[in-house]
């Protein structure tokens, strides 16, 4: 088995490992890295579980070669917490009830995110759009939906509050 | 009474740790020295083995056990009266995906190498693939066991004289349904880990509903006590029944941690989750109505045909469910129904969200819409004038203790416009209608005993704190909310203040499990009752140093205070504190058991529950007459909950039924390569399910009918509002294009086909046109409850 020693900078930590060429970036998050947030809902790119981002990008990592990203930022669900605090997309699914059995939540959750960095304000077909990548099938999709339209609003009034503050 | 907690859309307490990965399900368990499993699965559909070969296997390096049948010969099964499978099977396989043998070796990749050295001689036999080849092809048997040649159950029930009742109809009209075979497709592969220990004892962290049963096959199948095994249900992710038995996986995976000494993973691939199934059992019905002019039902004739694959599996249970809950919706005073159940080399079928009976519902529910037709009645009022009364008894002696179907059937009919909708929209567009009911609990429980359903334990720490702990399993619906809840409020405290342990048998008073709808109101029964015994502790102790009547105080926001002067009071854990100081260690146990049926006869363990749900629902569509592609615009659907003890999680699970129902109704079909058994589409790609695209608006209302054996009233919510949706959407097509698509799923070439036949003067009906003849047995008949006694006559 043809093993490489990579380094891949993983929610802003640089960390070196020996990996098998073959070994999918699933895998080394959850294997190697002991990075379980990632789920793993059928290894063959249909189900958007294991969806992490990639310079911002949403990508699905079972179907990425962590030999391919060395020198990407590589965001997993464990790196959208900043300081202890929940990130407003984590608060508005679990206020909303978007989370059921929370599986395909944190692939949800990453590619909303990946969204809503390049569109802040999305419109609800918008949303759904960029969340058709990842299936769930508690929800019916509609609370999923709900929080992203929360945490777009949450996001918004933020912004006018600092804009205030700073006119 | 105003509550603090019930009724409020709080947060569930596991949801923020789902949102940023801090869960940890089945697969993410990693011990030290663990080894993972495979499992080889059969190529053939029906097969006799011959021989199975495993030196080479063992040979590997990296593999620290290999397992075949004879290591693990005593059969298993969920239910009592069908224990046929075998952990790994030992002279024959009976669908493609049977497990063979199994592997314990030092990572995945070397495990897959030794079942490619594993060689298994079959003797291929032939394969019974559809239910008629089942029922003609007496000389091939699956099974040497059931109530004829692959015949795995055959019932027949008669409550009063069907025929009088016929005798009575103005109009009697028959009709044939087909209700295709569906799968959970959770998001989450089933996965275990094993332990066991040099002290003989064995865990299994399992991704299960029904750790109970888990347990009792462990101990079964592996000659141990059962004191010795600990089962823990990890979080599901996603159940919807398909995680309700035990799995030959969660058996090799101990017997392998047992033979090696080391931990054991399996983790199922998703094709594999395919062919495990259990799901939707594929159904024929046929069904016979008689009704007076009205409307007014004067009897009812229902058979039903089920493919249940190649096990037992709950399929007996499924069997009575097609027969047992028509009769809970409207009035029916002469009913009769015989099913069977066949097997055939497929995937076992077993329990999908509504459990038999959503197929039973689809062909009731059009039928009735069929008949309105005919008599030129409105669908709305006919069903809406026969609605069962509540309290009352059925035909066949189910217990009706609350219904709010009527208050259901109002809301969504005035908010979507249905009757100025109905037959009056534009060529391609339409309304349907449906209603339905379904069951908070099953009234007995699998393996028949006098001890309780659910029981809960509570304990309070000197600081205040509450644990509960309960053998119930949160499969996302939320049950592990729910407890934090109701404790919540009966103690007066705050949800965030309780700590929930649940579904580990040596740690959790024994639930039964997450099926049959019976979470909330059994095992928030037996929560009320320990908090109630833990309050009145408090409660003493309190008043003795507040000097107040114990009746006159009340628990709530974190304190134990006079009702009539709140100032004077104490913290909760002050009152703790003084409790324990007065009556010793704080604890409590509640328990909870149905209510026995009113009548006793053979079948009647299926069908009897503490209080039934209602639905009704309007299903709008677009329907391309150049494609035959249906599009759902809209879904206004009502729920009668009882009460909402969360109205955001119940609406999640309406939403949730909702989708699952579009899916069954348009595009979900298990199908099968014919000789070979192959599952045509086992990926998640192949197999459709609905995406956010597809999903359309639906529109919620929950009705609050309070229930009597419900914890604040509650009824069950997670799998009732499905029922109503397939119907409804196969109206509302027939609605927009004219054209009657009895068969599900109602796909675009259905469509066509139907329109097609129309245009060259066909009825444009598209289903299923005849039923096997079978040779029925003498039914059972039971007489029915006093008020049933006589027939409406017919129509002068």
């Amino acid at each position: 088995m043809d093993v490489r020693l990579l380094t891949l900078n993983v929610n802003g930590e640089q960390h070196t490992l020996a990996v098998p060429v073959c070994k999918t970036l699933l895998e080394v998050l959850r294997e190697d890295l002991h990075l379980t947030g990632t789920k793993h809902g059928c290894e063959l790119g249909e189900c958007g579980a294991c969806t992490v981002l990639v310079d911002g990008e949403p990508i699905l990592s079972c179907l990425a070669l962590p030999i391919e990203l060395e020198g990407r930022e590589i965001l997993t669900i464990e790196g959208l917490m900043e300081g202890g605090r929940p990130h407003p997309l984590q608060i508005a699914f679990a206020e909303m009830g978007a989370v059921q059995c929370g599986y395909c939540t944190p692939g949800v959750v990453l590619s909303a995110k990946a969204l809503l960095d390049r569109n802040p304000m999305p419109t609800r077909q918008e949303i759904a759009e960029a969340l058709s990548g990842n299936l769930c099938r508690c929800t019916g999709y509609i609370q999923i939906l709900d929080a992203v339209e929360r945490a777009v609003a949450w996001v918004r009034e933020r912004r006018l509050i600092l804009e205030e503050g700073r006119s | 009474m105003a509550f603090e907690i019930i009724g409020k859309p709080l947060p569930k307490i596991d949801a923020l740790p789902k949102c940023t990965g801090e869960t940890r399900y089945a697969d993410d368990l990693q011990l030290p020295r663990m080894l993972y499993a495979k499992i080889l699965r059969s190529p053939h559909a029906h097969a006799r083995i011959r021989r199975i070969e495993v030196s080479r296997a063992r040979a590997l390096p990296g593999v620290h056990a290999v397992l075949t049948g004879c290591d693990l010969p005593t059969r298993f099964g969920i239910l009592p009266v069908s224990q046929d499978e075998e952990a790994l099977c030992v002279e024959k396989v009976r669908f493609v995906g049977d497990p063979v043998a199994a592997v314990a070796a030092t990572d995945e990749w070397i495990a897959e190498e030794a079942l490619r050295l594993i060689e298994v001689e079959y003797e291929p036999l032939p394969a019974l693939l559809t239910l008629e080849e089942a029922l003609r092809e007496s000389s091939v048997r699956i099974h040497d066991y059931g109530d004829g040649p692959n015949i795995h159950k055959m019932v027949s029930l008669e409550f009063g004289d069907v025929e009088e009742g016929f005798a009575q109809a103005d109009y009697v009209r028959e009709d044939i349904f087909f209700y295709a075979g569906s799968t959970h497709l959770p998001l989450e592969q089933h996965a275990a880990v094993a332990h066991y220990g040099p002290d003989g004892k064995l865990t299994l962290w399992s991704s299960t509903q029904t750790p109970h049963y888990v347990h009792r096959a462990l101990a079964k199948v592996l000659g141990l006590p059962p004191s010795h095994i600990r089962v823990i249900a990890t979080p599901v992710g996603g159940g919807f029944g398909g995680k309700s038995e035990p799995f030959s996986h969660e058996i090799v995976v101990a017997k392998l941690a047992m033979l090696t000494g080391r931990p054991v993973k399996i983790t199922l691939t998703r094709e594999e989750v395919f062919y495990v199934h259990r799901g939707r059992h594929p159904v024929l019905m046929w069904i016979r109505t008689g009704v007076r002019r009205d409307g007014t039902i004067t009897a009812m004739h229902v058979r039903s045909f089920l493919d249940g694959g190649a096990y037992g599996s709950y399929g007996v249970a499924t069997t009575y469910y097609t027969g047992a809950l028509q009769t809970v919706t409207y009035k029916i005073p002469r009913y009769k129904f015989e099913g069977v159940r066949v097997f055939t080399n497929k995937p076992p079928c077993g329990p999908k969200r509504g459990h038999g009976t959503p197929q039973p519902r689809f062909a009731l529910e059009v039928h009735l819409d069929k008949i309105a037709e005919d008599l030129g009645l409105d669908p709305v009022e006919m069903r809406r004038r026969q609605i069962v009364e509540a309290p009352s008894l059925t035909v066949n002696w189910l217990r009706i203790s609350s219904c709010g179907l009527r208050a259901c059937i109002d809301r969504v009919v005035e908010a979507s416009g249905f009757r100025e909708k109905f037959r009056r929209l534009p060529f391609g567009q339409g309304v349907g209608f449906a209603c339905s009911a379904y069951l908070s609990g099953a009234g007995l429980p699998i393996y028949w005993n006098d001890m309780p359903h659910s029981g809960v334990h509570i304990k309070i720490d000197r600081g205040g704190g509450v644990t509960v702990f309960c053998g119930s399993t949160d499969i996302g619906q939320g049950s592990d909310s729910i407890l934090a809840y109701i404790v919540a409020e009966v103690l007066g405290i705050l949800p965030q203040d309780i700590r929930v342990v649940t579904a580990d048998t040596d740690l959790t008073p024994v639930d039964l499990g997450s099926y049959s709808s019976r979470v909330t109101v059994m095992t928030g029964n037996a929560a009320v009752e320990a908090a109630e015994k833990l309050r009145r502790l408090l409660f003493r102790a309190a008043a003795e140093r507040l000097d107040v009547p114990e009746e006159q105080l009340m628990a709530r926001a974190r304190r134990i205070f006079d009702r009539a002067d709140p100032q004077r009071g104490l913290d909760f854990a002050e009152a703790a504190q003084l409790a324990e100081a007065r009556f010793g260690t704080l604890g409590a146990v509640g328990s909870y058991k149905p209510p026995q049926s009113p009548r006793r006869y053979k079948g009647a363990g299926v069908g009897p529950s503490p209080s039934y749900s209602y639905s009704a629902c309007v299903v709008q569509v677009d329907v391309d007459p150049e494609t035959g592609f249906v599009r759902v615009e809209k879904v206004w659907i009502a729920h009668d909950v009882g009460r909402a003890i969360n109205p955001r999680l119940v609406e999640g699970q309406i939403h949730g039924s909702v989708y699952m129902g579009l899916g069954e109704a348009l595009m979900e079909e298990q199908t099968f390569r014919s000789r070979l058994g192959l599952h045509k589409a086992p990926s998640m790609l192949d197999y459709k399910s609905p995406t956010p695209l597809e999903m359309p608006e639906v529109e919620c209302f929950l009705i609050e009918a309070e229930d009597p054996n419900g914890p604040f009233g509650a009824k069950e919510a997670g799998q009732g509002p499905l029922l109503p949706i397939p119907p409804a959407v196969a109206n509302a097509v027939y609605d927009a294009v004219g054209v009657r698509i009895d068969e599900l799923p109602i796909t675009p070439e259905k469509v066509l086909r139907g329109l097609n036949d129309k245009a060259r003067g066909g009825s444009g009906r598209v289903g299923p046109k005849s039923i096997p003849s079978l040779a029925w047995p003498e039914p059972i008949r039971v007489e029915p409850p006093p008020e049933w006694r006589d027939v409406p006559t017919r129509s002068s």
